[in-house]
């Protein structure tokens, strides 16, 4: 079951070396995101374009809000 | 959108899945980095003055006018350890008994904004209100800094 956090427990997190996975539209994300961010869509979250992620490490997603 | 993400992550497989539910607006209404286009553009949280005199609930009036006025301000935030606001000293406040802590005649919840506001908006939001200025802070009451609209405007050309 995903762990919902906070933010400082998402800089906790970063510090350790977790990815960050911002799920919004892209031009949403070409607008602002977190730092270190990396932008997968939440409609193109399939086995293709997570390969780009480390297994073994920590994955925190975001979107705007509490959506 | 983001809890439907993270357990997309761990059907796929996934260990460890964080989901940030408060998200974006969160992280910016705190003053932290951002990235992207709209990054370039200044927020209130970057023209805020962060120098603002503080106090303590408990201080007395005397000690705070003094160190204020010596320092060159009309104003001091009154915050807790923490520096969560808890209430707001302008001239009339700071002119109260000096020996009465500041707690007893302070403005008690003062109006607060984020920093990731556009000043260009709040420049307009200030204007309409008449506020020379107002406080700003994260998204947890945390102070930020005192923001005076002459310095919002001076940054977006708007003649006072």
């Amino acid at each position: 079951m995903p762990t919902p956090i906070f933010r400082d427990e998402v800089r906790a997190l970063l510090e350790e070396g977790a990815q960050l996975v911002d799920v919004l539209p892209r031009e949403e994300y070409e607008d602002e995101h977190l730092p270190r961010a990396i932008n997968i869509p939440l409609k193109e979250l399939d086995g293709e374009t997570i390969a780009r992620l480390n297994r073994d490490a920590p994955v925190i997603v975001y979107c705007h809000d509490y959506q | 959108m983001s809890p439907r993400a993270a357990w997309r992550l761990e059907g796929l497989g996934f260990g460890r899945v964080y989901d940030y539910v408060p998200g974006k607006s969160d992280w910016f209404a705190s003053g932290l980095p951002r990235q992207g286009k709209l990054a370039l553009s200044p927020t209130i949280g970057d023209v805020a003055r962060r120098d603002v005199p503080t106090c303590a609930p408990v201080e007395k009036f005397g000690a705070v006018r003094q160190r204020v006025w010596k320092a060159g301000w009309d104003r001091c935030v009154v915050i807790n350890k923490e520096r969560i606001v808890l209430g707001l000293l302008q001239e009339k406040e700071l002119s109260s008994d000096p020996k009465s802590p500041v707690e007893e005649a302070m403005r008690n919840g003062p109006a607060t904004f984020r920093p990731n506001e556009p000043v260009g908006k709040m420049a307009k939001r200030m204007q309409d209100r008449g506020a020379t200025a107002v406080l700003v802070t994260t998204s947890d009451g945390r102070l930020v800094g005192l923001l005076y609209r002459k310095d919002v405007e001076q940054l977006v050309g708007v003649r006072p």
